[in-house]
């Protein structure tokens, strides 16, 4: 088993450096550089050839992206072109505002999507099936900015029970329930467009193990319908979700972006529009490499939670 | 597995059964209508008395009325025919983006999956480091590259949603390309393109129809999301979600501006994923009956 | 014949008779049995021969009361060790099985829940009827799995199925079945799935638990060479019917159903010749959702002839154990092979 899990991680290192070299070949590609930010049609050849020099814009591409490479994995992001603050003391602000918003809304959606799934799925065709299966049939054609712009409307303009933007009200920022309120309608939106894929998931796989041989046979054998749910199909169908639920990790950073930028919530998904509207593409690149890499950690967390929980797989090596 | 019809007998079945399921399932029927509704009016938009153009200030932000079933938009347009049209570019980004995509995957899919070896393993992995990038932030950033508008939101959806077709499409040709058929006309010496035109497409053929049908559902949202954040369709073109974009500035005078396209959005995604539904019906019998007998 | 074969004190066990059960499939009625009346003995083991459509599985779960809830079953009467099955509510009826009587199935392969080990299988079944402790359902489950013949019991009750290899995982459920000690078992094709030297072990194993654990068995096959070592009575069925049933040398060496009699000629020999024809039964089993009027075996009985279509023959009584339901006697029948009366509808 240690051995399967180290050959994917061996597997996974490569992978991530090729996003690298993707992203900074992009990063080149691009019409605008970080020169050009720092320098005016009026300056002289020989004062732009000295700020390329410092920046290290002279040296081969080669060395300029080990250069990038290595600061990458030191933790420095390099600059916005657009406010010269380091990226890295941005994100160490703003990712946990994202995770803020998104691991209850992520995880609550799971937790209700299991319970729904579970009923919709040992109650296939019945009205209770066909309702949640309906909702989520509706569900996953909402999209979710338009979600956004309805709750705005209704419960902070109409209602005017909950504030519109942002994450504190200015002056309360030690206040939880401010916190709160700011905090509930982006949560519900998230909630909401989490929810109905994770219930078909959770519905669909219910489906599969109830069609299951092992479930006529313990049927024969006296198990009663609770006994069959919550001591077979629940465990062989929480499993694999489980393992699923690593590949959440890169939603932790970019799973809102437009949620975000709607109710001016102060995560990566404004500062990330925001660079890619001004062209900032340090920023741009930083956060795709970023997310990218946690897209490939999230599989990899989830095949090792695999191998660890599923005992057909511990054995294979 | 998914197999074609056998002969007229299981067509018939085939029909029947979708038939069967669309009665008892009066969504499905509202929403084969409702498709037909809104792709005729796309249509035909040229030919109907619509006027998305003419501005008319004094009337701006009127609500919904005899006059303009739909109301009037910030200037004073009349947002039924806006929304029509806008729906018009949706579905037709939709549309061409599903075919882009469809494309792209089935060529991969096929190619990797009929020719195996190296060519398979490089194809593969470069459909793994795609799906590796959240489609959100790939999609934005490649739109950063190419001129906002029409044709870049086509490419930028067709060409960064065919990874999930091509697996699908890879995973049938695999086993496809077992059957004796196919390897007797490789061992008869038919060029490989050939067989893969002739031979595996055609059995391909109902997973594409199935996919394509979410395909459009996906590559609308997509659309609308992209042109939302303001880098998708650009005025003077609009659609459903540039309108939606407009409409939020707006939301506290005119809601109905907002909610219009919106719903409409909801109601075609959903019919098409119905139509996905119907689809998968039609071509896997064996999902109708559950019993066996 | 084999001594092991006598009844043990004979009483009656189970009695079905007139059983029907139907399906609801989207408007469609499916028949799946049509009528069928079956008893065992106590010590009996009875052996269900049918080909695949025939209803055998359907009727043993519509015993069990296994079916979906688009079944529906009647019955003249279905009664088990005294007990209407009929008047019981579906609850009551759970609690017999496992424990009252017990079934196992044709594929040991996914019989058994891939995430939890043998051990839990075991001890489930053990204490939702025995009221034992986790340690005494322990115990329990390693004889059980003793029993079966399974080495190191101790160890193999903490791994899980796929450690097993089918003919273990067959064993394994006949362990489940009797832990309870039930009196009825009913094996439907346990061995179809598994190798034939596999096959052998797994039948040799039923007779002995037969013996040591005083349980009658009902087997249900379509291999008829299996039947005629094991069982001491055989019911044949058709098309949802009973054809024909008897003890197992009258079934042999005197069939009196046109079915059953072609059953026994496909049986290839080691005497037949090389270039003789294996002997088939053309045609199909008739459809299960429009039933024929008369005997369902009709349009395949080379005898065939009219009245054989227009009504269901009842049945004729030929010895205390032995009963066929054909319009022809045997003497007919004989007759008509020896005037080549027959058809050739077989050929």
């Amino acid at each position: 088993m240690a051995k399967y899990i180290i050959k994917r991680i061996l597997a996974a290192i490569p992978m991530v450096l090729i996003i690298t070299v993707i992203c900074f070949a992009l990063m080149n590609l691009a019409p605008y550089d970080a020169i050009d930010a720092m320098t005016t049609p009026n300056m002289s050849p020989e004062t732009v050839a000295l700020i390329k020099a410092k920046y290290g814009y002279d040296q081969p591409v080669y060395i300029q992206y080990i250069r990038w490479l290595d600061g990458l994995i030191n933790g420095n992001f390099g600059y916005s072109i657009v406010t010269h603050q380091s990226i890295s003391a941005d994100l160490a602000i703003r990712i946990p505002n994202t995770i803020k918003l998104i691991l209850p809304a992520y995880l609550l959606a799971y937790v209700f999507a299991i319970i729904l799934g579970l009923v919709a799925g040992s109650h296939k065709n019945k009205w209770a099936d066909k309702l949640i299966d309906g909702l989520c049939s509706i569900g996953i054609a909402l999209p979710t900015f338009w979600v956004s712009m309805l709750l705005m409307y209704f419960l902070g303009y109409k209602l005017n029970i909950l504030p519109i933007v942002g994450m504190h009200t200015i002056g309360q920022e030690n206040s939880l329930i401010d916190y709160f309120r700011h905090f509930l309608m982006p949560f519900i939106a998230l909630f909401l467009s989490f929810l109905p894929d994770a219930t078909r998931y959770v519905r669909s796989s219910t489906i599969t193990q109830y069609s299951e041989d092992y479930v006529m046979v313990q049927q024969a054998f006296g198990a009663s319908k609770a006994e069959i749910m919550f001591k077979h199909v629940c465990k062989n169908v929480l499993l694999p979700i489980i393992t699923k639920l690593g590949m959440a990790l890169p939603m932790l950073v970019t799973g809102a972006i437009i949620t975000e930028t709607i109710f001016g919530w102060p995560g990566v998904g404004p500062y990330f529009v925001k660079a890619i509207q001004g062209m900032d593409y340090p920023i741009v690149m930083v956060i795709l490499v970023l997310s990218s890499t946690l897209v490939i950690l999230g599989n990899l967390l989830s095949d090792i939670l695999y191998c660890l929980t599923d005992p057909r797989i511990k054995d294979l090596g | 597995m998914i197999v074609m019809a056998k002969n007229k007998n299981d067509q018939k079945r085939r029909i029947e059964n979708v038939l069967s399921a669309l009665k008892h399932d009066k969504l499905a029927i509202a929403s084969l209508v409702f498709l037909v509704i809104i792709i005729a009016l796309a249509l035909l938009a040229p030919i109907l008395p619509l006027d998305p153009n003419t501005t008319d200030v004094r009337n701006m932000f009127q609500p919904p009325s005899p006059e303009h079933w739909f109301g009037t938009d910030d200037i004073g347009r009349d947002y039924l025919s806006r929304v029509i049209y806008g729906g018009r570019v949706s579905l037709l980004v939709g549309f061409l983006a599903m075919i882009t995509c469809v494309c792209v995957g089935v060529l991969v899919g096929t190619v990797s999956g009929y020719c195996g070896g190296w060519i398979d393993s490089i194809l593969m992995r470069i459909v793994d480091i795609m799906s590796s990038i959240p489609w959100m932030v790939l999609v934005t950033v490649i739109s950063l590259f190419l001129k906002r508008g029409l044709k870049s939101i086509i490419i930028v959806i067709g060409f960064f949603t065919w990874m999930e077709i091509a697996r699908l499409v890879r995973a049938e040709t695999l086993s496809l390309k077992e059957r004796e058929y196919v390897m007797y006309a490789k061992f008869v010496g038919i060029p490989g393109y050939v067989i893969i035109l002739k031979h595996i497409i055609p059995s391909v053929l109902p997973t594409i129809i199935i996919a394509a049908s979410t395909g459009i559902a996906n590559a609308i949202m997509t659309e609308s999301s992209l042109s939302f954040l303001g880098l998708g369709i650009q005025q003077p073109m609009s659609s459903w979600g540039s309108l939606l974009q407009n409409a939020q500035s707006y939301m506290q005078n005119a809601i109905y501006m907002a909610i219009l396209p919106g719903l409409l959005i909801v109601l075609t995604i959903f019919a098409f994923n119905k139509l996905g539904n119907l689809l998968r019906i039609f071509v896997e019998p064996r999902v109708m009956s559950g019993e066996k007998d | 014949m084999d001594e092991n074969k006598m009844t043990q004190t004979g009483e009656r066990l189970l009695t079905v008779d007139n059983l029907k059960t139907t399906f609801m499939i989207h408007k469609t009625k499916v028949e799946a049995v049509r009528g069928a009346s079956i008893h065992v003995d106590d010590g009996d083991i009875l052996a269900v021969v049918g080909e695949s459509g025939s209803g055998k599985s359907v009727l043993m779960k519509s015993i069990m009361g296994l079916l979906p809830e688009n079944a529906q079953t009647t019955a003249d009467s279905l009664v088990y060790m005294g007990r209407n099955l009929l008047e019981l509510s579906a609850d009551e009826r759970r609690k017999m099985r496992g424990k009252e009587f017990a079934m196992i199935f044709q594929d040991p392969m996914t019989a058994l829940n891939p995430l939890k080990k043998i051990g839990s299988h075991l001890t489930e079944v053990l204490m939702r009827y025995r009221k034992l402790n986790k340690k005494q359902a322990r115990e329990e489950a390693i004889e059980a799995l003793r029993k079966v013949g399974i080495p190191s019991p101790e160890k193999r009750l903490d791994q899980y199925p796929h450690e097993f290899s089918g003919g273990m995982r067959q064993r394994v459920l006949i362990a489940m079945a009797l832990c309870c000690k039930p009196k009825l078992l009913i094996a439907d094709e346990p061995t179809t799935a598994l190798d034939v030297t596999i096959q052998a072990q797994i039948l040799e194993l039923l007779k002995q638990l037969r013996d040591e654990e005083k349980m009658s068995v009902v087997l249900i096959t379509h291999d008829l060479g299996v039947v005629a070592s094991l069982s001491n009575r055989i019911s044949v069925m058709y098309g949802g019917l009973i054809m024909e049933e008897g003890l197992t040398d009258e079934i042999f060496y005197a069939p009196k159903h046109p079915y059953t009699r072609a059953l026994l000629h496909a049986i290839p020999q080691p005497t037949t010749g090389v270039k003789e024809r294996l002997e088939a039964i053309p045609g199909m089993a008739p459809s299960l959702t429009n039933p024929p009027a008369g005997c369902p075996f009709a349009e395949r009985c080379k005898y065939a002839c009219e009245k054989c279509e227009s009504e269901i023959p009842a049945y004729r009584q030929y010895t205390k154990t032995q009963r066929a339901m054909c319009v022809f006697t045997e003497e007919e029948l004989n007759a008509m092979d020896k005037e080549g009366k027959a058809d050739g509808r077989t050929e």
